[in-house]
């Protein structure tokens, strides 16, 4: 039964499964770039790394602050307690945030291979750091260690336990692997069989590490956090953690037929089903002793939630959808330089400047009496829309004449 | 609104370290603010000199663009991460204040997340859309950003508004009922004008700081056709942003003396309610009265009211605890207005000039001027927000929640402030290279344009 508060849940939950796809596979660049090595090979890789990554990264990171509001809009008490006692991983994924945000700034300004390998060191170290901590949150909530209240569980073993460790690690090999197959795809489409075979043997090494860390962690989970084993080795739990465990030996056999278009599928399938898997384990728990349902926000608030959702993903994924093809086209890519640039001009009509300077000032002298000398709330609306447009229709008016392309511009070119 | 209501005492620690969690969330947050102006009206200078190159062909117009368009992808990164340590410190420092009421507030964040979705998508595709792109699909990816600038701006202070002017809900023991989100953040009267405020500034800091830039290039001798274009675009918005920013400004005030009388006493340390209340500029607050302040007789009734013996409340209509701390938020206000009375003085002398005489100013000490603009309205950003934020204090959510009330029960806080200032050190400084770095990178200026001489 889909109850309603159970919906802005769901919503989190595909947000931190595509967080955990897309986000990890850029992450796991930073890994890949970390563990390059030295020499010319070495900066192909990670110039391979970077550029597949720069144009979709922040797409890619604004999956977490989805999964933050939706969850502290609908479960503000859960939101609270987590981000208390979880307060040192959160604050590390943070500063791992800032820095590779930086990084990638750094990075369109640097000359010479000396400024770029300190840049990239910041970035892969940040892209391992930042996965880790986020995962020892999560192995910190999934073995029932965040209590209810304002910083009430532990500063430390909240975080710092054989769960939290192992989801942790297992965060950092996923999104090592995520990333080696999306690379893999992208050599594929620029041509490049050297960087394409690099990657296919970093993603079968990824894949197997994380295969295996996943199955031994099984039995640290088991001697660590009772509740969470026995659910997800039975009944539904179960069930999540099967289809993870397929999807991920099915997608590991695509890399090796070099199948990398579905083995991402694939991986995104495992990811969704342990997410998935954990989640069911978990229920009707969110905390220790806090039920979903006692945890969610009055019913219009969850309405709301739920609408605004609906709304914003009938914008979002046509958008995403949009920026993915172009980039797994190769069009954003370097050496996509195909379309004819050059616009074609037209006259630019004769300077009505005067005009427009008559026209701002009218709107001036509305602006002033609605907005200033008028008190009514309808007055002010349509005080400031006069004064928007004086801006409007002054700037046109005020550019200098010679910044303004005129006619006879248009024809020199 | 009853004022003496407490929530979530269930959720008050025993210690915390309150003023190491306010500093910490300030500094943050004026790390972040200045690039948020840019989100609000970089896209749209930039977009505007793009259409200027689709409607003439001349090359210049896209070397500007492309040029700005390296400067905002430096800066977006950064305002992404620093916008996203906000929205950390909500649980990290705040727990108790989102625990209570992020159904109430949450909304907003999580539409304002689809926003930043858009920016961050169409900001990959346009800036690496450059020459993959036909020129006019490329200019299209661009309008989204400058949308996504505006819409994401609202969302976030339709929750600042909210916690000026709280409404939509109810507390009933420490939890809220009757929730309404929708109300509580969209038919707030209390959030427009601190919007538009906000909006206006992000031009006029945006404005003022890009042709600050190429005002120093000009100082230093640079002053070919691309320099005056570079620098004539950004001025000119924000010249004609800046005496709007004073007329937004009264009228902010006006909504502040009707919803906050008590941070109005603050603004200008109106100890008692007075009719005819006067304004003291400069001075200091002490011991209930203005020092060394230059007085102007009723100005502040006239201002507030419109009246010259209106009513105003004093500080005294509240018990002192529930008084901001005075002379914070009335430096802070005296540092805004005089800043922006500054700004707007400046514009009109480039508004007379161009006026009078059709062309760019040639003194010298304009110049000059143009180049400490960008950072003094920085410092104007800042010191606005530092008014309305210490000035709602002692309350997160005006007289419904005490900040003291809000703040996270971790310890380490100490260690994690420590850790952030030099973090955001640090990050000052890459941006500051990176930005000196794209400046220096040589202009790619067909020979015929790098030569022309205009003025």
């Amino acid at each position: 039964m889909l109850h309603l508060y159970l919906i802005p849940l769901i919503f989190a939950l595909i947000g931190l499964a595509f967080y955990t796809v897309l986000g990890g596979a850029d992450f796991g660049a930073g890994f890949w770039e970390l563990t390059a090595g030295k020499g010319p090979q070495a900066q192909a890789v990670r110039e391979h790394a970077h550029a597949a990554m720069a144009p979709v990264w922040e797409a890619n990171h604004v999956w977490l602050i989805f999964v933050l509001t939706v969850v502290w809009t609908a479960y503000p008490t859960v939101f609270g307690s987590i981000a208390s006692t979880l307060s040192i991983p959160l604050f590390i994924a943070a500063v791992g945030i800032i820095f590779r945000g930086v990084a990638y700034a750094l990075r369109a300004g640097a000359a010479g291979p000396r400024e770029l390998s300190a840049i990239d060191t910041v970035f892969s170290i940040s892209s391992v750091l930042t996965p880790f901590a986020l995962g020892t949150a999560v192995g910190g909530i999934a073995s029932g260690r965040v209590p209810v209240g304002n910083a009430a569980g532990s500063q430390f073993s909240s975080w710092l336990n054989p769960t939290s460790l192992l989801v942790g690690v297992l965060a950092v090999t996923t999104a090592a692997y995520l990333a080696a197959v999306f690379l893999c795809a992208d050599a594929t489409k620029l041509g490049d069989q050297g960087l394409e075979e690099q990657f296919r043997r970093r993603a079968l090494g990824a894949g197997i590490v994380a295969g295996v860390i996943a199955v031994a962690g099984l039995g640290v989970i088991a001697g660590d956090a009772d509740r969470i084993f026995h659910r997800l080795t039975s009944g539904a739990g179960l069930a999540g953690l099967v289809i993870s465990l397929v999807a991920g030996v099915a997608t590991l056999a695509l890399v090796w037929r070099r199948q990398y278009e579905l083995s991402r599928y694939g991986a995104a399938v495992a990811v969704a089903a342990i997410i998935a898997g954990w989640a069911l384990a978990q229920s009707p728990l969110f905390l220790p002793g806090l039920t979903i349902e006692a945890a969610a926000a009055p019913r219009p608030t969850l309405i709301a939630v739920t609408v605004a959702v609906l709304g914003g993903a009938v914008i979002l994924f046509p958008s995403l959808a949009l920026l993915f093809r172009l980039v797994l086209s190769g069009r954003l890519a370097e050496g996509g330089e195909s379309v004819d640039l050059r616009p074609t001009p037209r006259l630019v009509r004769v300077s009505r400047q005067g005009f427009l300077a008559r026209a701002a000032l009218a709107c001036l002298i509305a602006g002033i009496g609605l907005l200033t000398a008028a008190e009514a709330a309808w007055a002010h609306a349509l005080g400031v829309v006069s004064l928007f447009g004086f801006v409007a229709f002054g700037f046109p008016a005020a550019l200098p004449p010679h910044i303004v392309p005129q006619a006879n511009d248009a024809k020199r070119h | 609104m009853a004022p003496q209501r407490s929530a979530a005492a269930a959720m008050t620690p025993d210690q915390n370290y309150l003023l190491e969690a306010r500093q910490m969330q300030a500094l943050s947050f004026s790390v972040h603010i200045p690039l948020v102006c840019f989100g609000i009206a970089f896209p749209t200078l930039l977009l505007f000199v793009e259409w200027l190159y689709l409607r003439s062909g001349d090359p210049l117009y896209r070397t500007l663009a492309r040029r700005w368009t390296n400067v905002m992808v430096a800066l977006f990164a950064a305002g992404v991460v620093t916008g996203t340590i906000l929205s950390f410190e909500m649980g990290l420092l705040w727990p108790a204040f989102t625990a209570t009421f992020g159904s109430v507030f949450g909304l907003g964040f999580a539409v304002e997340g689809f926003s930043f979705f858009l920016e961050a998508i169409f900001i990959g595709i346009y800036v690496y859309g450059w020459n993959r792109l036909s020129p006019r699909l490329h200019f299209a990816t661009g309008i989204p950003i400058a949308l996504a600038g505006f819409t994401g701006s609202l969302m976030v202070i339709s929750v600042n508004g909210w916690m000026n002017h709280p409404s939509g809900f109810r507390l009933s023991h420490g939890k809220v009922v009757d929730v309404h989100p929708f109300k509580a953040l969209f038919e707030n009267a209390y959030f427009w004008h601190e919007l538009i405020h906000m909006y206006v500034a992000g031009y006029i800091v945006t404005g003022f700081l890009l042709a600050g830039a190429y005002a120093v290039l000009r100082l230093r001798g640079r002053w070919g056709r691309y320099e005056q274009t570079a620098l004539a675009i950004p001025l000119t918005i924000a010249a004609l942003a800046a005496p709007v920013q004073v007329l937004v400004g009264d009228w902010n005030g006006r909504e502040v003396a009707r919803y906050q009388p008590t941070k109005l006493a603050a603004l200008e340390g109106l100890p008692r309610t007075t009719t005819g209340a006067p304004i003291h500029v400069l001075g200091w607050y002490s011991d209930g009265r203005v020092e060394y302040g230059i007085g102007v007789p009723k100005l502040l009734s006239v201002l507030a009211y419109h009246r010259v013996n209106a009513k105003v409340q004093g500080l005294d209509a509240v018990p002192a605890r529930d008084r901001p701390p005075v002379n914070v938020v009335r430096f802070a206000f005296q540092t805004m207005v005089g800043i922006g009375t500054l700004l707007a003085l400046l514009a009109l002398v480039y508004l007379a000039v161009r006026i009078r005489k059709r062309r760019l100013p040639r003194s010298t000490w304009f110049y000059r001027a143009l180049a400490l603009a960008g950072p003094l309205s920085v410092v104007a950003l800042i010191s606005g927000w530092v008014t309305t934020e210490v000035g709602r204090q002692p309350w997160v959510v005006y007289r419904v929640m005490r900040t003291s009330q809000a703040v996270t029960g971790a310890r380490g806080i100490p260690v994690g402030y420590g850790t952030l200032v030099l973090v955001y050190v640090l990050l000052i400084a890459a941006v500051a290279w990176i930005l000196w770095r794209l400046a220096r990178k040589p202009l790619e200026l067909e020979p015929s344009l790098s030569a022309a001489e205009v003025d």
